[in-house]
Formats: C-alpha cells, structure tokens, sequence
C-alpha cells in the first residue's frame, strides 16, 4: 500500500501531503506519525496540505486526530499551506478543529514549532477564517 | 423544479478508490461548467461525503453526474445504493449524529453545502440522495 513520506528534519518531522488522501491512506499516516515521532523523539510535526484541493470530514477528522494523539506523545503539530477554498469549505462542512493549530506556509509553521511565534497565534499567523 | 439534462455519466462507487475518482470527475466537471474555485471544491467535498456514505452505510452503489439546465445550468450529483436505507432522515440531518465513526457531518455538511438536497429512502431496500449546485 502507498504512504506518504514523513521527513525527520532535527527535531522535527515534516509531511507533505502530495497525492489525494484516499481514507486508509490517511489512517496509515496517523499511525505512521505517531511511530515516529516516538522513534525519532520529535518535538514537532509540521503538515504541509497545500497540495490537497479538498479536506472533506474524515480527513479533517484525522489530522485533528493527528494533532491530538501527537500532543498526547508530547509533539506539538502545525497544519500549513491550507487553500482559501478548502477552510471556507471545511468552515461551512461543520469541522471544527479545536486545538489545532495551523500556519500560512511551511517556514511560519516551523517558526512557530520552534517556539518564535507566539502560542496560540496571532491573526496573522493562523489561516484567517474571512471570506 | 423544471430542467433538462445535458450530459450524464454513471460512476461505480465500490471501494474507497472510487471515491478518490468520485471527486476527480466532479472537480473536473465542475471546472467545465464554469464553477468558480469555492463552489467547486464545495461540490467536491460534499460528493466525496456521499460517496462515503454510499460506500460505508450503503454497501456500495454508484453515482450519476449530470449538467442539468434550468434557469442556470448546474451540476447534479445522484447517489444510489441498495443497503439498509435510512430510517429516521430527520434525525440522519443532525449535525452530528453518526451511525459510522465519522463527524456525522456528511448529510448535514452536503446539505450545506449545494444547493438543493433530498433523499429519497425506503428502510432496507435504497437510499437516493440528489444534490444540485446551480451556477
């Protein structure tokens, strides 16, 4: 079965999500990220979705549950590279992320991992939710 | 509402790949038909819930897209399967309520997200679910 790559990068682990998640390839990665934050004693999870045109329930159900279970593990994850489109839609769907926490771009998302942006962002370090 | 189809196309929906093509063809569709970038990936995510829906609650079906043309032309997305059906829809329609374990946003989320929604349902025989986006 296909993964999706998790890059191990100092303390940190960075994916980017590059072909269209089918659900079990989502699972896999949930269960695949939290391997190796273990192995890799990651502080960070960095997940880069820019290339997803579409986040629909169970996928926005299982990057939530990514973040929750990384927490749990003591790694803090960031959600980067989210489209305008996909939050307006993910917003009007109903999911509601709480405690996850997303950034503009890769290099925002790992400022804020590497504790140069402030916790729980700013405006305009967060993906603004306007129209 | 009066409107007559254009171009119509019947995709199986059958295992979870079919549900990654489910929302290519309609993406594609939808980008033919002129929809802007939201309405599109609107369209796109409420096809990948019902087809979801086929697939796990119905056991597999297939969906039927459509260009419809009334006032507006728009795109028709007609989900079928033969499994349990749904035996409370009022209560299917709440955000939240699952009977998988997912959000139970798909029906309440697709309903937000087209423009026209119904279901059509016989307790252990069908479910149909119609969605329209109008352009």
């Amino acid at each position: 079965m296909d993964r999706v790559p998790i890059l191990n990068l100092g303390s940190c682990l960075l994916v980017s999500v590059q072909v269209d998640l089918h659900d079990r390839l989502a699972l896999a990665l949930q269960e695949d990220l939290a391997s190796e934050i273990v192995r890799h004693h990651a502080r960070g999870v960095l997940i880069d979705i820019s290339s997803l045109d579409m986040v629909d329930s169970f996928i926005g159900r299982v990057l939530g549950n990514i973040a929750a279970v990384s927490r749990v593990l003591a790694a803090e994850t960031v959600i980067v590279g989210m489209r305008p489109a996909v939050a307006i839609t993910l917003v009007e769907l109903g999911v509601r992320w709480e405690g996850v926490r997303t950034a503009i771009s890769v290099e925002r998302g790992m400022a804020l991992l590497q504790g140069q942006g402030t916790p729980g962002g700013k405006a305009r370090d967060v993906v603004r939710r306007d129209r | 509402m009066t409107s007559s189809v254009v171009t119509g196309e019947t995709l199986a929906v059958r295992m979870e790949d079919d549900v990654v093509r489910v929302r290519q063809v309609t993406r594609r569709r939808a980008e033919e038909l002129g929809f802007r970038l939201v309405d599109q990936t609107k369209i796109v995510t409420a096809a990948s819930e019902l087809a979801r829906n086929t697939l796990v609650h119905g056991g597999g079906g297939h969906v039927h897209l459509s260009v419809v043309q009334a006032a507006r032309p728009g795109l028709k997305l007609v989900f079928e399967d033969h499994g349990p059906g749904i035996p409370d829809v009022p209560r299917a329609l709440q955000d939240g309520f699952t009977t998988g374990n997912g959000l139970g946003l798909g029906l309440s989320g697709s309903r937000r997200l087209m423009d026209e929604f119904s279901i059509d349902t016989q307790p252990g025989a069908y479910t149909r679910i119609t969605v329209v986006k109008w352009l």
